[in-house]
């Protein structure tokens, strides 16, 4: 690695190699950018906008942007800050969020950076869409209330799976999850939950059937220490260096 | 046929003094009198004036989710319905539970009874019997009980910290865990937490032989008061064990009738529909149960609570509250088993029978055990019941194959209590507010009364789309123009 290959972070020397992206060299490096669409085994998507940082005073999803030498890159500063916690804020009155009965509090991202950012009250009016549950699978329920629009179920299940089973549709605020089945079910389609899909939801749309709540509170993945502590988590594999949409 | 005081001839006539909200009780309820020109009580009514809904929105969430979901009807005893929604869903899975499991849950059981109970009588009630039913209002309070009687107090605080370190240490949280689920529990103690609890253990105890101590002198000093304020006499229900012995987490149904004849007894809770029915009002969205087997809402409303566990069981399982039991079953001829202000008096028995319980728990290997979960044959449906601090609490669910809730019934401890409250009421209306000129601390017996049974308002609103409305059309002149009305089957009228 040449000298020439870094860039500064928060007034923080960031190495890089060739075909990563910010959020990629960031994370390498051990410096957490909060992000919830992003996922290190897969190709950045760019859409939830939680890792928007300014570089060279410009803003920019650091999941999409090449690590280039030279470049001066804000993150932790109060301005981009109050914008992530705005994100985080939006989406949780945009779908139906009730942390204290969900299973996936404690390891759910969207919750974990909720506290990582200081979100203390839901700020907009709750907007309560009317979404069914799924439970028509035996051993995996969809909850859609949860879904946050980061399409990782979708690549998962196109890219790993190979199975095509989930998919967007509608526009603007009307988007949501659909299953990829003529009855919309997914008991009607061939998913497993041995899937690559069924894995990689940051929150609780897509869970295993009757094993809720077996963690105890204290020992959850982030009771245990708080999203920017678990960096080395989220640090790129190999297949996914340098793939870039 | 309703009953006397509930429903005056010509309300329209009376003027109306409200108590709104009654104060030191859980959750959000009024009491409204109706009186004549010479101040004579012509109508009572507790009214409970929120509206929950859990019955509906639970419908279509899965059943493992539903014990953490439907404790939030409650912040001070959600223990019981995240118990009492745990031991339906064992039905559900049809697991019978490990020795950890069902020890670890009755230890946060007791736990909760502890600090409820605590909470109850020294935080809400104590101001009450310390200073007067109608002492100055600045001082009836926990703030005025802190200054005149600081180690009263210091126990009150201290005996309820203790029972939320058991539920923190049992469920994961003081308020609103997760540790039980169907099937079993999530965790046990660890050595040190257990540790951490018999180190204190023996000191609560001896502080909940003081709070009974207390109590029974207050009864021995004011004997004709307490026993006859609010005095009424009612059938009874509750949970006991096989052997009669009370037993607050598992038991069958026992019924007595007022004049003190077995009802039933053992009864599986888990048909409990075929002994309690429940009925509806226009002026509350409190639920009233009763008794089938004597008749209708009428007749067959009934008690519970601690008076009731500890008056029905045939003995308490543990040395020293046993004891206390004795004696104040023995009180004065027994008149402290049916005066309204014995709930108190038997409140702090159970409390005391709660420490020793959790003594007894904290000295057996299993609680710290690692078989914590048992599965079984999958069931349709799931009742669980479980004696809750202010009484017998059910919940009824039904699952379909998806594993999503598709009915459920909640009858709260406090609903069972519905006409109890509003039969205490109207005794203490009629015994200290008829023909008076009312006052503040005479309208504070009212609410002594309604606090001798520790009501949670918030958990006991379930008449969802069963409420019998009406709506008046009143003229400036008070006459009625029109008036509609809407049964409980849902049939609207024009009368």
């Amino acid at each position: 690695m040449s000298e020439a290959n870094t860039f500064l972070l928060d007034d923080i020397e960031i190495p890089f190699t060739p075909g990563q992206s910010v959020m990629q060299a960031a994370l390498s490096a051990g410096v957490f950018i909060p992000h919830l669409c992003y996922h290190p085994e897969f190709r950045p998507h760019g859409s939830c906008k939680l890792c928007t940082v300014k570089i060279n005073g410009r803003p920019a999803t650091s999941c999409t942007t090449p690590a280039a030498a030279g470049l001066e890159v804000e993150s932790n500063t109060p301005e981009i800050l109050d914008k992530r916690r705005t994100l985080v804020q939006m989406l949780l009155v945009e779908g139906n969020h009730f942390c204290p009965s969900c299973e996936k509090s404690g390891h759910c991202k969207l919750q974990a950076l909720g506290y990582e950012l200081g979100v203390m009250t839901p700020r907009f009016n709750l907007l309560y869409p009317t979404r069914p549950v799924d439970a028509s699978h035996p051993d995996v329920m969809l909850d859609f209330n949860r879904c946050i629009l980061c399409e990782l179920c979708i690549r998962a299940s196109t890219e790993v799976d190979q199975k095509f089973v989930f998919a967007l549709s509608g526009r603007g605020i009307k988007k949501h999850l659909v299953v990829n089945a003529e009855s919309g079910r997914l008991a009607d389609t061939n998913f497993a939950p041995t899937d690559k899909a069924a894995q990689v939801c940051p929150v609780g749309v897509i869970l295993p059937k009757r094993k809720g709540f077996a963690v105890p509170i204290g020992e959850r993945r982030f009771d245990v220490a708080p999203i920017s502590a678990h960096v080395d988590e989220f640090k790129p594999v190999a297949a996914a260096q340098g793939e870039r949409t | 046929m309703p009953f006397a005081l509930e429903t005056a001839p010509h309300p329209e006539t009376l003027k109306r003094v409200a108590i709104e909200p009654v104060s030191r009780v859980e959750g959000h309820g009024k009491v409204t009198l109706l009186l004549d020109d010479n101040n004579h009580v012509q109508q009572v009514r507790l009214h409970i004036t929120e509206f929950r809904g859990f019955e509906k929105f639970i419908e279509g969430r899965p059943y493992w989710e539903v014990p953490v979901m439907v404790q939030r009807l409650c912040g001070i005893c959600p223990v019981s319905h995240h118990l009492a929604a745990s031991k339906a869903m064992d039905m559900i899975v049809g697991a019978t539970l490990t020795p950890t499991a069902e020890k670890i849950r009755r230890l946060m059981h007791y736990g909760q009874m502890l600090q409820s109970h605590a909470l109850h009588f020294f935080h809400l009630s104590s101001p009450d019997l310390l200073f007067g039913f109608d002492s100055p209002v600045a001082q009836r309070n926990i703030v005025g009980v802190i200054a005149a009687h600081p180690e009263i107090a210091k126990k009150g605080v201290f005996l309820r910290k203790y029972g939320q370190e058991i539920i923190r240490m049992t469920a994961g949280k003081r308020v609103h865990g997760t540790g039980s689920l169907p099937g079993g529990v999530n965790k046990s103690l660890t050595a040190e937490e257990r540790a951490t609890l018999q180190k204190d253990i023996y000191q609560m105890i001896a502080w909940s032989r003081d709070a009974v101590q207390l109590i029974k002198g207050l009864f021995a000093q004011n004997l004709d008061y307490y026993n006859s304020f609010g005095r009424f006499s009612a059938h009874s229900m509750g949970l006991v064990r096989a052997d009669g012995a009370m037993d607050l987490y598992h038991g069958g149904l026992r019924a007595r009738r007022a004049d003190g004849s077995t009802l039933f007894d053992h009864f599986d809770y888990s048909r409990y529909w075929d002994v309690i029915a429940e009925d509806v009002k226009s002026w509350s969205y409190m639920k009233f149960p009763y008794l089938c087997p004597i008749g209708s809402s009428d007749t067959g409303w009934y008690r519970v609570g601690p008076l009731t566990r500890v008056t029905q069981c045939d003995f308490i399982p543990t040395p020293l509250a046993d004891k206390e039991r004795d004696e104040f079953m023995a009180f004065d001829n027994g008149s402290a088993t049916g005066a309204t202000l014995g709930y108190h008096w038997a409140r702090m028995i159970e409390m005391l029978h709660a420490a020793e319980v959790i003594k007894d728990l904290l000295h057996d290997d299993d609680i710290c055990g690692k078989d914590l979960m048992a599965t079984g044959q999958r069931q349709e449906r799931g009742v669980g019941v479980i004696e809750a601090p202010r009484g017998t609490l059910i919940h009824h669910y039904r699952v379909d194959e998806n594993d999503q809730i598709v009915r459920a019934n909640l009858i709260v401890s406090t609903t069972h209590n519905n006409q109890a409250m509003n039969e205490a009421i109207r005794v203490v209306a009629k015994q200290y507010l008829d023909g008076r000129e009312l006052t503040e601390g005479l309208l504070n017996h009212i609410e002594v009364a309604i606090r001798c049974f520790d009501p949670c308002l918030s958990c006991a609103t379930h008449a969802l789309g069963k409420m019998p409305l009406e709506i008046e059309l009143i003229d400036a002149d008070g006459m009625t123009l029109d008036l509609l009305t809407r049964d409980a089957h849902g049939h609207c009228q024009r009368l």
